[in-house]
């Protein structure tokens, strides 16, 4: 792993390691070996694990597909005109965090926290829609506990939709800590971070809904 | 995090008689600890210094938990028809055996010498996150007590500590145990997983001035590599943990035949955490030799690039070679011919290293210190694990060997041999910084030899019995079976429970050494005349560690500091310019005037606390989910909402004569 | 700042200025963090109708597209592309740091080939 080229400072030796306004400069990204934030690092050393916890439910999914109850699999549930309309929906909430973390960076708090707002709303109206399929799917017979296939594909969406309301809370959150003045040091860098996970999240739907959804059994 | 300016020069005000204020609050109720002294500076504490200590404190408890299970197993294999053992027990007790050794002592060993000594080798102060970091000892401290409640809960886990399913549902075992393991291993797996980010992003990027990758110590070499190998690993059993979980809990079928279930995805997933973490057990160890075998070998580490690139080759290779524990389950020839060549080439790197330790002793002036001995004791007997190793990876040769006690003969010798000893080498290594004192050298070599000879006389006879036949996992052999003359099982047997007596007589000469160096006078500032950057500290480093961050010019920084190349062109001539002391005073001389260090916290013990309640939940109660929910929920706003600056009210008003708070924190209330 | 005093130049190891080596230090974030230009909000609009429009596609592929391997192979390429358009730009991760990427490549490339290698082993890529 090479290390980022960085320009040499002006004094070799002079390297400041306190300072005198009493703030918290450890982490940010002039402070550090690389020049990179440490919550940003760690985001995306996060999101590189969870690609191998998302792998395995995707692939148990891929395993068990076929091994179905009587008549209920995905050709006889799956309603893709409604689930494409949540897709859509989870994709939309990217792009207003993507407007959020625009305006966080240019320092505009009351868009950021509308951007914000408008993210969680999205993400929520994919989870209702989630829950509607969920009891349509259960009300046809699709328990939990049906078949291999129907556990397979709880577990693998249930997950994704846990990782989902932890994503709704944290911005909300995120929103509140914005409006109360509590959110102390780079506004932005946190916007940011929390941004990289919601996208995250909306790229392991991109993945599901193809393989679950659209590839035929 | 918060961060506190510590003015070197003013004296202490602590207990001065100067006016109390009161910390700074979250929900306005609870008050953040400022205790520095007394239990509550250590159960709130996020100095990486203390939670290192923590981890090996706790971590050798279950030591001797792990290791009373096998005088345990080891008694009931003494003599034929054993009776001290249920069949039922006697699942249980290798079960958690493996478990509490490898979850429990390796593993959270090998954490606490990579939380105490990665940020002092880096020439940090602290870890990145230090309140992840508390949250992660906390976590393990919880998951481990958890589990080991079974035992007095229905019965402990006793499918084995690999778990295979279907055996470990509901059916096959109908007590909480299986319950129990997985959700402990859970709890103790988002340790491992928060802690692994913590430390890879310390090591990337709070590193002193000057210290490239490749002048980083290379303990902190092969921790870096580890955290990488628990970052991937860990999601993996995650999943299996879960399914499992799902399975025994909710009524699942994953892993049910009769349901059209594969049992081999259980053992793929599992195996695919399973073989990196034999790599996360043993290569700790392997860096902490790598710093033993040169300092009392007068001579730098042979060829640190390649111990650096072997150690990461190891680790990335160790992913692909999982189903080599599953040669006998029916893969076919093709996979099991790539495992097979995979699991060969695996051996590589690994030589890589013996070669270089062997040829960093070699020439060199050699000191055999307690370390010593553990460091090359590991050499020897990891050299005897990995050969017996080899012969596995032969898939045919395999299919005679898995589940026998060669297999038992193997990974015991590559883990004590290899990770065990490793650590205990570290134990005798640090001890002197850690505690300021030096453990005793005589006891010490008691410690080592009843190690060596109780391991051998334990492990060497086991390749015996494997080839002979006698299975894994068997709880008790009988007269009939056990042949005569040279493989004649009872005798071997019984070497192997005598030689687990040593052992266990070789781990108490520990605990005397411990107890009666307790009073021992303060060691000096350099006892090893050591090389790596962690020695430019006191014994033991002040709280904020270095008093003034470090220049990192070269590899070896201390040793060059002291010593100097005389030599002309090719020929190196080392000649001593200062001691270990003076480099020190040196840095003290220069100390900083403002030194930033983390602020206590409630919250990472209050999150961890939760885990527990949570899972006791699963297995008994929902009412418990919902308590254990709410205190997560509350701890982690609480955690968010804590200021990470403590405020100017967190600290004593200024002295007389001083117009800025003096920054000491203030006496706790 | 730091209360370093410079009586002691020679025997003081800060004192020395180590040249030549690529030295770790404080950087300026503008420079280090960004490879290229970002996008705009204008772009990033752009990006998520293309994105949208691809999943369209996708849709209508399932009806009206080709059968078996054909179709399977024309879906997950749609998707590896959506995929990458997130990483890369929503994420940023085309813009930042490189080592951004590796660590989050190393995650993906272990995942699909982990797996995939898995999957494999129960012969669930063969007919």
């Amino acid at each position: 792993m090479s290390d980022a080229t960085i320009t040499e400072t002006d004094d070799a030796v002079e390297i400041p390691h306190g300072y005198d306004d009493g703030q918290d400069h450890i982490g940010l990204p002039h402070h550090t070996s690389t020049g990179l934030s440490n919550t940003k690092l760690a985001m995306w050393l996060f999101l590189g694990s969870e690609c191998l916890l998302f792998g395995g439910l995707i692939s148990t999914y891929m395993l068990y597909r076929n091994r179905q109850a009587d008549q209920l699999g995905p050709d006889q549930l799956w309603d893709i005109p409604f689930t494409s309309a949540t897709s859509f929906v989870l994709l939309m909430s990217s792009l207003t965090m993507v407007m959020a973390v625009s305006n966080a960076k240019r320092k505009d708090e009351q868009r950021t926290k509308l951007w914000l707002t408008v993210t969680a709303l999205l993400g929520a109206l994919f989870l209702a829609g989630q829950v509607y399929e969920f009891t349509v799917f259960y009300r046809e017979g699709l328990g939990y506990t049906t078949s291999l296939f129907s556990s397979s594909f709880y577990t693998l969406t249930g997950f994704h939709g846990v990782h989902v309301a932890v994503g709704i809370v944290m911005l909300l959150s995120l929103v509140a800590m914005l409006a109360k003045g509590k959110l102390v040091g780079d506004k932005h860098e946190t916007v940011e971070m929390i941004g990289l996970y919601w996208h995250f999240v909306d790229v392991v739907w991109i993945v599901i809904f193809t393989l679950v959804y659209l590839i035929p059994a | 995090m918060a961060i506190i300016e510590r003015p070197t020069d003013t004296p202490a005000l602590a207990g001065s008689g100067a006016a109390v204020v009161t910390p700074s609050s979250s929900y306005g109720y609870f008050r953040r600890p400022v205790h520095t002294t007394g239990w509550k500076s250590w159960a709130f504490t996020v100095d990486h210094k203390k939670i290192g200590i923590m981890y090996g404190v706790v971590a050798m408890i279950f030591f001797f938990v792990g290791g009373f299970e096998a005088l345990l197993i080891r008694a009931q294999l003494a003599q034929a028809d054993g009776t001290i053992l249920s069949a039922d027990k006697y699942n249980q007790m290798f079960t958690m055996h493996a478990t509490t050794m490898v979850f429990l002592f390796v593993m959270p060993m090998a954490a606490a010498f990579a939380n105490y000594m990665m940020p002092l080798q880096i020439g940090a102060r602290d870890v990145a996150f230090p309140r992840l970091n508390a949250l992660s000892l906390w976590l393990f401290v919880f998951g481990g007590i958890f589990i080991n409640t079974s035992w007095i809960l229905g019965g402990a886990a006793d499918g084995g500590w690999f778990m295979y399913a279907p055996n470990s549902s509901v059916p096959f075992s109908p007590t909480n145990g299986v319950d129990f393991w997985v959700l402990g291993l859970l709890i103790t797996g988002v340790a491992s997983q928060v802690g692994a980010i913590n430390l890879i992003v310390t090591a990337l990027n709070m590193r002193a001035p000057g210290m490239n990758l490749m002048r980083m110590p290379i303990f902190t070499w092969m921790a870096l590599v580890v955290q990488f190998l628990l970052l991937f690993a860990i999601p993996v059993i995650t999943v299996a943990l879960f399914l499992l979980m799902f399975q025994r809990n909710f009524g699942a079928t994953f892993f049910s035949v009769e349901a059209g279930a594969d049992p081999l995805l259980w053992q793929h997933l599992f195996w695919l955490f399973g073989h990196p973490e034999v790599y996360i057990l043993v290569l700790p160890a392997f860096g902490i030799i790598s710093e033993v075998l040169p300092t009392f070998s007068r001579k730098p580490l042979f060829g640190y690039p390649f111990v650096v690139f072997s150690g990461a080759a190891i680790g990335f290779v160790g992913f692909g070679v999982w189903a080599h524990h599953m040669f006998a389950a029916g893969l076919g020839p093709i996979s099991v011919a790539v495992f097979s060549v995979a699991t060969m080439a695996i051996a590589v790197p690994t030589g890589v290293k013996i070669i270089n330790w062997t040829l960093t002793m070699w020439g060199g002036k050699l000191w055999f210190t307690t370390a010593m001995l553990f460091a090359v004791g590991l050499i020897v007997q990891f050299t005897i694990g990995g050969l017996s190793g080899v012969t596995h990876a032969v898939a045919p040769s395999d299919t005679q060997q898995t589940d026998t006690y060669y297999i038992v003969a193997h990974f015991h010798y590559v883990i004590f041999g290899g990770a065990v000893l490793g650590l205990f080498s570290g134990i005798y290594y640090w001890w002197p910084k850690v505690f300021g004192k030096m453990l005793s050298e005589r006891w010490g070599r008691w410690n080592f030899w009843f190690m060596i000879i109780g391991m051998n006389l334990t492990f060497g006879p086991m390749h015996i019995l494997g080839l002979q036949g006698q299975p894994r996992r068997m709880y008790v052999w009988t007269e009939a079976r056990a042949g005569e003359g040279f493989f004649d099982l009872a005798f071997w047997n019984l070497v192997s429970s005598i030689g687990s007596v040593v052992l266990a007589i070789g781990a108490l000469f520990f605990i005397i050494n411990v107890w009666v160096s307790r009073k021992n006078p303060p060691c000096p500032a350099d006892p090893w005349d050591a090389r790596s950057l962690e020695w430019i500290t006191t014994n033991p480093p002040k709280e904020h560690n270095f008093d003034r961050i470090p220049t990192v010019h070269t590899l070896d920084e201390f040793f060059h500091r002291k010593y100097e190349d005389v030599g002309e062109g090719d020929q190196h001539d080392y000649k001593q310019v200062a001691t270990g002391q003076e480099v020190i005073e040196l840095e003290e001389k220069y100390a900083e005037a403002h030194i930033h260090l983390p602020s206590p916290s409630y919250w990472p013990l209050v999150l961890a606390l939760s885990f527990p309640v949570l899972a006791y939940g699963v297995i008994y109660s929902t009412l418990l989910i919902v308590a254990g929910a709410a205190i997560a929920v509350l701890a982690l706003f609480g955690w968010a909402l804590e200021p990470p600056t403590a405020d100017d009210s967190d600290f004593d008003p200024p002295p007389p004569g001083d117009d800025e708070p003096s920054k000491e924190l203030a006496v706790s209330v | 700042m730091s209360s370093d005093t410079t009586t002691d130049t020679t025997t003081d190891p800060a004192a020395t200025a180590d040249s030549g080596d690529a030295h770790d230090g404080p950087v300026a974030p503008a420079e280090h963090e960004q490879r290229h230009k970002e996008p705009t909000d204008r772009q990033y609009i752009f990006i998520a109708l293309f994105l949208a429009v691809l999943t369209a596609i996708e849709i209508a592929a399932t009806e009206v597209g080709p059968d078996g391997p054909l179709l399977i192979v024309s879906l997950v390429v749609l998707m590896v592309v959506k995929f990458l358009f997130v990483i890369l730009f929503f994420m940023h991760l085309r813009f930042d740091s490189r080592l951004f990427s590796l660590v989050f490549y190393i995650g993906l490339v272990f995942a699909i080939v982990l797996y995939g290698v898995m999957l494999a082993t129960f012969h669930f890529f063969v007919s």
